[in-house]
């Protein structure tokens, strides 16, 4: 075998093995996504079925049963409001921090995201009892504040790390023109950092709409997002895998195809920079 | 700038965090040391550290303390060593790159419920399932994986949502290893595995700092993938901390014991943070 020949099947080697890899992975949502497609039947027959006449009615079913357009609802306005609300938050913050360090900023930094490590149990009662005694049990607005604060460490620190990697010169050639603080942020560094915001803001996204805990357990069902749904279905429909599988696609569906386009810049983002 | 404006532009997320971290921990203390339990109101003398006593010694306690270290340490070990060895594998350049990309990151964007879900029906059911149907196919008896192997089951579940993370951050980081450097030293007669240890590994000491991080933020608090698929059980073989804790204060309206092992997970969280954060903070330039 010549070099070249030898190098062509390393090539077709790699590429057989990856897309292996891929495929074993990938295959439990492969799987979920055809089932869904199935009568109940042939969802439990065996051997497994795959080829079949393709049905739209667990859709139906499913869409009369749970409302998925008012869950889906919810699993937006949650995730989108306290993005938004945690990035009017943290970016002042990470600006601050990134251009005009002080000794105690890598200390706050670590501070932050130690309040990450504070497991949501720890708190889980008196949360519940606050929301209990303001009426705000089942109610979109606990969660939008709870996954704000839940983000807003990670948040801070993803933008603070792309922040620092900007040139300083040009904050220095603006100020040289005369430019306020507030037209450097919003002239200079916000237009400069479009893409780390938006990574930011997509991760922040993807964490809220999978969010389970706290959606579990301060919601029932007209603030419940799209995880607490699915849950609902966990034991009564355990059973009906279809319809199962059709209520569990229409909750991926969103935020699986959302995450297919940007999930060069969320791998980028989720590392803090870490990885180039 | 002005130190004044710069502690203003950092104020609210600095208080909002504080006051995130401080009210609920300090009511999280005070219910504690009370008698509390939501069935019967009004009766909440002060107990001293009855409850703390009455978590240690329940039954469930060394049971979820043990599985919320095994469940930790065996997700950890699994995603970062499957996840090295394969980014390595694949980090040549090869057909369909991109769609493999896409294939592979899918599982890390479903939802945790659904996660449980899919294993514990069309997975890992004994009668229907696919792992049941395989090793029929070869001649075994199927495995009721989620009696038989409760922890495992909900290991292989979080291992299948953090693995395409881990190797996607390692792939990433690969690509940015000097080729230069791997070419010189197979001239110099390096073997691949010599490359692979002296080379690609030290690269990737800190994606894999990063790796380590995030995962043990999520892997303390798993919740879902239990309370849809094992429900903690048979008995307290698939319980852990936050579950354990969720069983006390929803389930059997218990306040004070539930804070007492609130405060217990936060000492826990705590420890492995501290060597953590230390272990990481160093490979993170701020």
């Amino acid at each position: 075998m010549t070099l070249n020949q030898q190098r062509k099947l390393k090539t077709i080697l790699t590429g057989l093995f990856a897309w292996t890899v891929a495929l074993v992975l990938f295959f439990p949502i492969f799987w979920m996504f055809i089932t869904s497609f199935k009568t109940e039947l042939q969802a439990i027959s065996v051997p497994p079925s795959l080829f079949f006449e393709p049905t739209l009615d667990n859709f139906r079913i499913v869409q009369e049963r749970s409302d998925y357009i008012h869950h889906a609802w919810n699993s937006v306005v949650t995730s989108f409001g306290s993005t938004i609300i945690a990035l009017v938050i943290a970016i002042p913050a990470a600006y601050s921090m990134a251009f005009f360090p002080g000794k105690r900023t890598k200390d706050i930094l670590l501070w932050m995201l130690s309040t990450k490590m504070l497991p949501a149990v720890g708190v889980l009662v008196p949360i519940y009892i606050l929301c209990r005694d303001y009426g705000l049990l089942d109610s979109k607005t606990a969660l939008v504040i709870i996954f704000t604060l839940m983000n807003l460490p990670i948040i801070v620190w993803m933008l603070f790390s792309y922040f620092k990697d900007l040139p300083k010169e040009i904050l220095e050639a603006a100020r040289m023109d005369g430019a306020t603080p507030w037209d450097e942020v919003v002239k200079v560094v916000l237009p400069l950092s479009v893409g780390a915001i938006s990574s930011t803001a997509l991760l922040s996204i993807v964490l809220c709409w999978n969010e389970a805990f706290w959606s579990l357990n301060l919601t029932a069902s007209d603030a419940a997002p799209l995880t607490a749904m699915i849950a609902s279905y966990s034991s009564p429909e355990g059973l009906f895998w279809a319809k199962l599988s059709a209520a569990s696609t229409l909750a991926c569906a969103p935020i699986v195809i959302f995450g297919w386009f940007c999930q060069k810049q969320l791998v980028q983002g989720l590392t803090f920079g870490a990885v180039k | 700038m002005k130190r004044s404006i710069t502690r203003l532009l950092m104020a609210p997320s600095v208080i909002m965090l504080l006051v995130w971290m401080i009210i609920p921990l300090s009511m999280t203390i005070y219910f504690s040391t009370i008698r509390y339990n939501l069935l019967y109101p009004g009766q909440n003398n002060f107990v001293g550290l009855m409850n703390f006593e009455f978590f240690i010694t329940d039954p469930g306690f060394i049971p979820a303390v043990s599985n919320t270290l095994i469940l930790l340490l065996s997700v950890l070990i699994i995603t970062v060593v499957l996840g090295v060895m394969l980014s390595a594998l694949i980090d040549k350049p090869f057909f369909g790159q991109g769609i493999v990309r896409v294939l592979l990151i899918s599982p890390f964007f479903i939802m945790p419920t659904v996660n449980a879900l899919i294993w514990k029906n069309m997975m890992m059911n004994p009668v229907y399932g696919i792992f049941a149907w395989i090793s029929e196919s070869l001649g075994f008896e199927p495995i009721d994986w989620l009696s038989s192997y409760p922890l495992m089951s909900v290991i292989i579940m979080v291992s299948w949502q953090w693995l395409p993370f881990a190797i996607l951050v390692f792939v990433t980081a690969l690509q940015s290893q000097d080729t230069e450097q791997k070419e010189a030293a197979q001239m110099d007669g390096a073997t691949g595995w010599h490359i692979f240890r002296y080379l690609t590994i030290p690269h990737l000491a800190r994606p894999i700092a990063v790796v380590v991080m995030i995962e043990t933020i999520f892997l303390l608090a798993v919740f879902a993938e239990i309370f849809v698929s094992t429900g903690g059980g048979p008995g307290y073989d698939s319980t852990n901390l936050a579950y354990l804790i969720y069983n006390q204060a929803l389930l059997q309206y218990d306040v004070g014991v539930a804070s007492a092992g609130g405060l217990f997970a936060v000492l826990l969280a705590n420890i492995v943070a501290f060597f953590l954060i230390r272990a990481v903070g160093k490979n993170l330039t701020v």
